[in-house]
């Protein structure tokens, strides 16, 4: 089986020729049910909203969320397999749009160092989170609650404190629009493209670098981890650093698209990416989980969260289905999973029973 | 006269006011099984976590091939070479058996500047190194550890610490949670390694699986070591008795026998 070179590939994920044996192995990786569950979705607002959805602009409406909430689901679905959660994500986003609005939309100041700070923050933030995790042991959904908290006062506090106001408005030199906040044939965000690097980032780190198995490792037993010799202290700052990033990535790319950064905003993120991931069958107490996964549950809760515009339905239903969809996911994800626990080994007739 | 690779002594620990172990003298050498017996709450545990580094001892030394030592880590010891395993064995049960094999010591291929896990040789490297302790039944280092039957745990564990260099292994109540078919698998597997020359320390309350592999036993009753004989030395019974605090009482002694085996049926009525 070739799951090691095919992270990352939605496509991998179904290709190949598909003998009863190859199928078996397939339900058994953690992706299996978010795969199901997309492709289910995906027939029913074929179906339910007809040609519309499968045009460019249906593909662009929810690639479009898929790819912000992706950004971020995707080292939160890292910190989830290391057994962490992260809230803090949800004032990271407003706090780092809002730094690059005010260092170089209200200062004037070069773009490239807006973002250079915007980024830090992020950075900051993580690593904070992880040394507090590390030296307090108080779980990382508490402490990044906290975080939470104290960064969205602090974005409160200074923006006042320093422009007066609690929004800003940015106007990027074109350079930075076109990397950061262009629409691509007018309809899709170029986020797409940076939403695909960081899948590749993520799908190495978690399943092609020894890295990814320290990860399992720390999800599995940290005590355990820490005794086999893995630097669990540092990978646990390292992965809230990257949640860091990605939030404050979110959070430049959302000021340099629509121009004004708001104290308020980014807080949907935190419910959201963490559906995503569960959705993509990652376990919530840590362990098990992949990438591929994660990005189908990112698409799978994108698509029902702007498909449902696409139907006749009253809009304010999409929360009912992605709720219902959420419940449905984690049954049929601990069903794979126990499946995935009892595979022996096939093939040979009459061979070994365990 | 060769030293024994481990060796206790006069070693006692306490917690605060409170004495777990007191003046323990036990010796280990290569290729030789010391079965340590005692009870629920004679230290056992205590004993273990001091040859494994996690705690040290209040008073006594501990000496490795004749030489003094001093564990200030889990990690000094794991150095040394002595290896921990407990009851359950892996203790990563969603990660396949390759991947928890070369947990923190993973093989790593590079292309270009990208460091790569290599999952094959990780698998092949598990599956051979437990097959050699005659577990033909794992052929695939794709499985899950938590797919895995509590004896194949046990073996597979076991031969992560020999592939890893253990000189010393040390198994906390391998057989506790097994069947007897299980446990037999197990007892093999502990054989095997003292075969390869390994000292092996085999921690259990219960007294066949003991006398079926052992060479040497240690008694401990209230954090002190009540009896320490070799191998037909003393039969069944008497073992049993000193476990249960010397009260020979025959009938007692087989009653409390009779509960400690392993057995299918429901847990014994409390007299009405």
């Amino acid at each position: 089986m070739t799951s090691v070179t095919r992270s990352g590939s939605v496509q991998g994920a179904g290709g190949g020729v598909l003998s009863p044996a190859r199928l078996g192995q397939l339900l058994r990786r953690p992706e299996a049910g978010s795969l199901l569950g997309l492709l289910a979705v995906f027939v029913f607002f074929v179906v339910a909203a007809g040609q519309i959805f499968v045009s460019p602009a249906g593909f662009a409406s929810w690639l479009n969320v898929a790819a912000e909430i992706g950004i971020v689901a995707l080292p939160v679905g890292l910190l989830m397999i290391a057994g962490e959660l992260d809230l803090s994500i949800g004032s990271v986003i407003p706090a780092s749009s809002l730094t690059v609005a005010i260092i170089s939309g209200h200062y004037g100041l070069p773009e490239a160092l807006g973002i250079a700070a915007a980024l830090t923050v992020g950075l900051a933030v993580g690593f904070v989170n992880g040394f507090i995790v590390n030296r307090s042991g108080v779980p990382s959904l508490i402490v990044t609650i906290g975080t939470m908290f104290a960064v969205m006062g602090l974005t409160l506090g200074l923006s006042v404190l320093l422009t007066g106001s609690t929004s800003t408005s940015v106007v990027p030199a074109p350079f930075y629009k076109a990397i950061l906040g262009q629409f691509v044939g007018g309809m899709f965000q170029i986020t797409i493209v940076w939403w695909a690097g960081f899948i590749l980032v993520a799908g190495y780190l978690l399943h092609v670098s020894p890295v990814g198995n320290w990860i399992y490792a720390l999800g599995g037993d940290r005590k355990s981890a820490r005794n086999a010799g893995i630097p669990t202290d540092r990978l646990t700052i390292g992965l809230f650093m990257l949640s860091g990033l990605a939030a404050a990535f979110v959070g430049v790319g959302q000021a340099m698209v629509y121009q004004s950064a708001q104290v308020a905003g980014g807080q949907s993120f935190i419910f959201n990416s963490i559906m995503c991931v569960v959705i993509g069958g990652v376990l919530l107490t840590g362990g098990f989980g992949s990438v591929p996964g994660i990005v189908l549950g990112t698409i799978t809760f994108a698509m029902v969260n702007q498909g449902i515009y696409f139907t006749g339905f009253d809009p304010n239903l999409g929360s009912v289905i992605i709720g219902a969809l959420l419940l449905l996911a984690v049954l049929m994800n601990d069903t794979f999973r126990a499946m995935a626990l009892s595979y022996a080994t096939r093939k040979t007739p009459g061979g070994p029973k365990p | 006269m060769t030293h024994p690779v481990l060796e206790l002594r006069n070693v006692s620990k306490s917690f605060g006011p409170i004495d777990v172990l007191h003046d323990i003298s036990l010796k280990v050498n290569a290729g030789e099984v010391l079965c340590l017996l005692g009870d629920n709450g004679a230290g056992k545990s205590t004993l273990i976590m001091t040859l494994a580094g996690v705690h040290k001892p209040t008073t006594g030394e501990i000496f490795m091939d004749g030489e003094g030592i001093r564990f200030d880590r889990p990690k000094d010891a794991a150095d040394r070479g002595i290896a921990t395993v407990h009851q359950f064995g892996g203790t990563f049960p969603l990660m396949s058996i390759g991947r928890s094999f070369f947990v923190g010591v993973e093989p790593v291929r590079k292309f270009g500047p990208l460091r790569i896990f290599d999952r094959k040789t990780a698998n092949q490297t598990a599956v051979k190194a437990v097959q050699e302790f005659g577990i033909t039944r794992i052929d695939d280092g794709d499985r899950l550890i938590g797919g895995l039957s509590g004896g194949e745990r046990q073996a597979l564990a076991i031969a992560r610490a020999v592939h890893f260099g253990a000189r010393v292994l040390i198994l906390d109540e391998p057989t506790a949670a097994l069947g007897v078919k299980q446990a037999s698998h197990v007892l093999r597997i502990v054989l095997e390694a003292k075969k390869r020359g390994i000292a092996v320390i085999f921690i259990t309350h219960q007294v066949t699986h003991a006398m079926a592999v052992g060479d040497h036993f240690a008694v401990l009753i209230r954090g002190a070591l009540a009896a320490n004989f070799m191998r037909g030395e003393k039969s069944r019974e008497e073992i049993t008795d000193l476990m249960a605090g010397g009260e020979a009482l025959a009938d007692l002694g087989a009653e409390i026998e009779s509960r400690m085996g392993p057995h299918d049926g429901p847990p014994p009525q409390p007299a009405a």
